[in-house]
């Protein structure tokens, strides 16, 4: 293909950018440059380092090994959705609930995916697997992590709203509907923003990618449908799993508010 | 009559020999027609109620009795009250008429054992909101001093002693078989005291059993038929 290369220098160069960035945050102390930096280079290395596998897990191709893929994979998302959260739940259990959100809706939208493509190529390649796997869980790991956030602060903020409720007898589907009504809007906001917004404000990632790589725009367009409808489903059932588990941790079989279920911060 | 039982000492108890005198029962008048009726049926009854150091407590109260619930602040005066009406998990068990609170759901208890926090809670966007009936509350709201226009006002507007009249009036809406008072006069002045004070008593002459906390001696004098005072958990 014809498409652009990215070397040495073009790189170089946009690491200058945020070098600025980070300058301009010392400059006037705002605070972020230790931030953007550590991400910066983390991303870098992380990049790198995928790159290489992938590399070398497309030429083995073993069924195996990526599948070892795939879980580590799962698992990745599992701590960042979990570690994001700034109010955790006490013991495994906070991190069970993240990888149970994440890995549920991924699972079954690539599930659905990889049968859908099934047809044309054999989609247990790892050139297929992987990839569309990956940007799925991408989706549904950010979408899980701000609902979860959002229902985990909307509840240890409302708890005087939600007992008086539970004390006059509602239970606690009733007590929290709102809030989890709340935390599911904002976990399905930004794949909804990306929706409307796709090919008029941002030229979504996947077709960008396509048409630099020099393909058809229509080809691209194509795939990129394909693909937002599909992190559509997926952050959206991620969303709700994330929301109704953390709804019921929160409380208990006597539709009690269990706020003590929340892990109390030292120091 | 013996409607008030206290749990065993063992060190950790939150009850204590010197505190237990204020136990025995002093009869006092809470309405006319608990007057008349010389053995009312135990309307609540709990038994080995125990949250971390706090409890086990037992206690018993009869169908239109008020049983004051007294102790230094950090005793577990709130916490006793919350474990009753099952909000917190807890050991030990309660009964209504007789029924255990395991024997129903969470809600369900709640529906017949009401606890009026001292800092109530408000979810909808106006007070009105907050009743199954609002439009029924126009009684209620003249005998507590309350203008019927608050109903369509915010919450978060109406002042500390507002909510707390209208939360008042929230909780014994349905005529909960027991209320659970929890400081339920600690923002009102001496009239809107006196007309809570009514309202309950009036509740307690229709049978309703309540457990009462307050800063106030003069209010547990007023209502109380006996007290029981938590010491402070070592």
């Amino acid at each position: 293909m014809n498409g652009l290369v990215f070397g040495p220098w073009e790189l170089a160069f946009a690491a200058l950018l945020v070098l600025v960035n980070a300058a301009l945050s010392v400059a006037f102390s705002l605070g972020i440059h230790r931030s953007i930096l550590i991400a910066a280079l983390r991303m870098v290395a992380q990049l790198l380092l995928v790159g290489f596998v992938l590399g070398f897990i497309f030429t083995s191709a073993d069924h195996w090994l990526s599948l070892l893929v795939l879980f580590a994979m799962l698992m990745a998302a599992t701590f960042e959705v979990g570690s994001r959260q700034r109010k955790k739940l006490i013991g495994f259990w906070h991190y069970g609930l993240s990888g149970i959100a994440v890995s549920g809706g991924t699972m079954l939208v690539a599930a659905f995916a990889l049968m859908t493509v099934a047809g044309s190529e054999d989609w247990t390649t790892p050139r297929i697997v992987i990839p569309i796997f990956g940007i799925i869980l991408g989706s549904a790991m950010s979408a899980s992590s701000i609902a979860l956030n959002n229902i985990f602060e909307g509840v240890s903020s409302q708890r005087a709203a939600i007992e008086a409720q539970l004390a006059l007898g509602h239970t606690r589907a009733q007590a929290m509907a709102p809030l989890m009504q709340r935390a599911i809007y904002a976990g399905t906001l930004p794949v909804l923003n990306q929706m409307a917004g796709a090919g008029l404000i941002t030229l979504p990632g996947i077709m960008s990618g396509q048409i630099l790589a020099g393909a058809n725009p229509l080809i691209a367009a194509q795939s990129q449908i394909f693909l937002m409808l599909l992190l559509c489903a997926a952050s959206t059932a991620s969303v709700v799993t994330a929301v109704w588990l953390a709804a019921k941790s929160l409380s208990d079989e006597r539709e009690r508010l269990r706020l003590d279920r929340f892990r109390v911060k030292k120091g | 009559m013996d409607d008030l039982t206290l749990g065993p000492f063992d060190g950790r108890n939150t009850f204590n020999r010197a505190t237990n005198r204020h136990a025995i029962l002093r009869p006092r008048f809470s309405g006319a027609i608990t007057n008349l009726m010389q053995n009312p049926a135990i309307r609540l009854k709990a038994k080995g109620l125990k949250f971390q150091s706090v409890g086990p407590i037992e206690l018993e109260v009869a169908a239109g009795r008020c049983l004051a619930v007294s102790g230094p602040s950090g005793a577990g005066k709130s916490l006793t009250l919350r474990m009753l009406a099952d909000l917190v998990p807890h050991e030990g068990d309660c009964f209504v008429d007789g029924v255990a609170s395991s024997s129903m759901t969470g809600p369900a208890w709640r529906r017949v054992v009401r606890y009026v926090s001292s800092e109530p809670g408000w979810w909808a966007a106006t007070a009105g909101e907050h009743f199954a009936d609002a439009k029924a509350q126009a009684e209620g709201m003249k005998r507590l001093f309350l203008d019927a226009s608050l109903l369509e006002a915010a919450p978060e507007r109406l002042s500390t002693g507002e909510r707390q009249r209208m939360a008042f009036l929230r909780a014994i809406e349905d005529r909960p078989k027991v209320l659970l008072l929890d400081e339920p006069t600690s923002a009102l002045d001496p009239d809107s005291v006196k007309a809570v004070e009514e309202i309950v008593r009036e509740l307690m002459g229709g049978g309703c059993a309540v457990v009462l906390t307050s800063h106030d001696p003069e209010q547990v004098e007023r209502l109380a038929d006996h007290v029981m005072t938590l010491a402070r958990p070592l």
